[in-house]
């Protein structure tokens, strides 16, 4: 089965670039290392390849423990052990107790799948390394029943990382490399208007106004990002807030915003812009 | 096929390696770049550079290498070369603007054309040809309300322009840094605690299991070393007077230093521009946060890794002189270097980290530099970026 060109879903807007990358990667057969600041949609990307290429997603989810072992395949001894005092199996053949990981499935799928490595670097310094040979080759080897796993169909890997490790050089050479840009302020609309099509243009453009400005202020702790903005300009409709409110007074803070100190830095700063206006207000009464 | 631009990219500084560069020839073979110059940038970055660190260097080498190449390039990546060389916007009176009225988009696609056949170079400020600033229907920065916008906010820039643009000159890791950056610089000092020192004292479940069933069911435990961290560290940072201008970055610093929960260990003391008998605790430096420096030698074992942070910019004396120090209350005698010297000795691992930019620790360019290298002779000194801290936490884990 042939795989398609990769041209991005209605409800996940895709910048050129990703989208060549995203390509360039199907057509190589390489993994596809996606880094970029949080809420940015890395995760989201895989969802949106699978969907658009009419594929199974399968997501493998990095936590601090994972081994690359997991990925693979899990020989259950304990079962096996259990099985053998009770004596009501035959517990001679070990397959049966070879439990594939995401990987293993992935290799073992009927039909070519998309398979999400997500946030690559919580796990171990070495996890990276010691995945080298199995997406290279596409295969691996259970010494346990002495069967080697062979990929069916080279499965499409998307690997996100959120740059809390440095990735082995040896591994980044394998893969194919895209850094997620913040969306420009255009491309910020499309998505806007993506998740929440039915909104006035007003609101979009005063709640754009005041994020952008937040985002450019120094001193935040955490910059709120696309998945806050969206949260926030859904929290602005349903709370009904008043149009020329929210570039004044930014209402609902908290939902951009998580850091108590960053609550201080905003405020502090609202609070000067507004007595600066009234200040020249009332200058220009007396000019 | 442009092998130059893979060592144009090793002199810029992207570690680029053959493997690589056989996959980008791989994807051009097939047609990935679709035979267009910003095909081949984005292609290319894909495949050759693996972090967002280096788009930086790497559009200096693409803008290095493509830079007046010629290229059977399209229409608009050539109108664009011309126009690069902009004059500022041109005002049209509304009488003028009348002649633009009546105007269709395809004739002017042929004009366009023609025109471009028969010009021959860049060209501004004119009517007719495609430039800027003028009232020419082709080109930007002009005015022509029936005009074709060539360059400026069009989505088809080239590849060459877009990396004259350096957008990812932010990322670089040269460059100061925020946070969580430092924080996850520092993690890396965590590599240090290897898991081939310590006792066995941890079971290990997964293993005693594994071990219990070859055995036959019979009870194997097996024992595993436990993977606490054991690094110590000790900070040490500057503050006051010259410090000033570099307030943000140490605090950036000490937040992050302050949030790793990893070490075994953490200390900070404060001094102001060089420590003598006394460290304080407080970083207003008053005799009330005082603690004598002895005191935290005999306290701290040689273990403890010491990171000093300060601009190390002074008057000589303090440095040389018996009762030079810069506050008059404290009373030296012995001077500064004494003091820096007993201290880089009891630490084994000891790092001077300095906000001041590399490249001003020349007696000639910066005043304090005179004092920087008196220090840098005890200290191995390492600029405040992400990459000289990374560079001194390598050096952190050997001893000297």
């Amino acid at each position: 089965m042939e795989v398609q060109e990769f041209k991005g879903t209605a409800n996940y807007i895709v910048s050129e670039d990703l989208r060549n990358s995203v390509n360039v990667s199907i057509t190589l057969g390489r993994p596809l290392l996606i880094k970029g600041e949080p809420g940015t949609g890395k995760t989201m990307l895989a969802r949106s390849i699978a969907e658009g290429l009419g594929l199974k997603l399968i997501i493998w989810n990095i936590k601090s423990t994972t081994k690359a072992q997991d990925g693979l395949y899990v020989y259950d001894t304990v079962q096996r052990l259990y099985d053998s005092q009770f004596g009501d199996h035959d517990v001679s053949d070990i397959s049966q107790y070879i439990k594939m990981g995401k990987l293993g499935e992935a290799f073992l799928s009927d039909n070519p799948v998309v398979l999400l490595i997500d946030e690559i670097d919580k796990a171990d310094l070495e996890f990276p390394n010691d995945l080298l040979w199995e997406l290279d080759m596409m295969s691996f080897y259970i010494p346990e029943t002495g069967v080697t796993v062979t990929a069916k169909h080279r499965p499409i890997v998307i690997i996100t990382s959120n740059a809390e490790k440095e990735l082995p050089d040896a591994f980044l050479r394998r893969c194919i490399f895209h850094y997620i840009n913040f969306p420009e302020p255009e491309m910020m609309v499309n998505i806007i208007n993506v998740h929440h099509p039915h909104l006035e243009d007003k609101l979009i453009h005063e709640a754009m106004e005041a994020f952008y400005w937040i985002r450019t202020l120094n001193g935040l702790q955490k910059k709120p990002s696309t998945s806050e903005l969206l949260d926030w300009v859904q929290a602005l409709t349903v709370g009904g807030v008043s149009l020329d409110k929210i570039r004044r007074e930014i209402p609902l803070l908290g939902v951009l915003l998580k850091k108590n100190q960053d609550f201080d830095v905003i405020l502090s700063r609202l609070r000067t812009q507004s007595t600066n206006k009234t200040k020249t207000r009332s200058h220009s009464l007396w000019g | 096929m442009f092998v130059n631009f893979f060592y144009e990219l090793k002199r810029t500084g992207v570690p680029v390696s053959l493997t690589e560069w056989m996959t980008l020839m791989e994807a051009l073979s097939k047609g990935l770049a679709f035979s267009s110059l910003s095909g081949f940038y984005h292609v290319a970055r894909a495949v050759l550079v693996k972090s967002e660190t280096h788009f930086d260097s790497y559009d200096i080498a693409f803008q290095n290498y493509f830079k007046g190449i010629e290229t059977p390039v399209d229409v608009v990546e050539q109108a664009l070369e011309w126009l690069k060389n902009e004059i500022p916007p041109l005002m049209i009176s509304p009488e003028e603007r009348k002649m633009f009225q009546d105007w269709d988009l395809d004739k002017l696609r042929r004009e366009l054309e023609e025109r471009l056949k028969n010009q021959d170079g860049e060209h501004h400020g004119g009517s007719n040809w495609i430039g800027t600033g003028g009232t020419s229907r082709f080109g930007h920065g002009g005015y022509n309300p029936a005009g074709v916008r060539i360059g400026g906010q069009s989505l088809n820039r080239s590849a060459v322009k877009v990396a004259a643009e350096r957008r990812y000159r932010g990322y670089r890791s040269d460059e100061t840094l925020g946070v969580r950056q430092f924080e996850v610089a520092l993690r890396k000092l965590r590599q240090l605690t290897s898991r081939d020192e310590g006792l066995k004292d941890e079971l290990d479940l997964d293993g005693t299991i594994d071990a219990t069933c070859k055995n036959a069911g019979r009870l194997e435990l097996v024992w595993d070393r436990s993977r606490k961290n054991n690094m110590k560290v000790v900070l040490m940072m500057d503050s006051g007077g010259s410090m000033d201008p570099y307030i943000d970055l140490c605090s950036q610093l000490f937040t992050a230093v302050n949030r790793s929960t990893h070490f075994k260990d953490l200390k900070f003391y404060f001094f102001h521009n060089c420590f003598y008998d006394d460290l304080y605790l407080h970083p207003s430096c008053t005799s009330r946060s005082a603690i004598k420096t002895y005191d935290v030698l005999h306290n701290l074992n040689p273990e403890y890794r010491l990171i000093i942070v300060g601009d190390a910019s002074m008057a000589p004396s303090e440095l040389t002189m018996v009762g030079g120090a810069i506050d008059w209350d404290v009373m030296n005698n012995e001077p500064g270097l004494v003091w820096l010297e007993r201290v880089v000795k009891h630490f084994k691992h000891a790092v001077w980290l300095n906000p001041v930019p590399s490249q001003w620790w020349d007696v000639h360019r910066y005043y304090g530099a005179y004092t920087i290298n008196l220090v840098r002779k005890l200290f191995p000194m390492f600029e405040l970026t992400l990459d000289g801290l990374e560079l001194a936490i390598k050096r952190l884990k050997v001893k000297f």
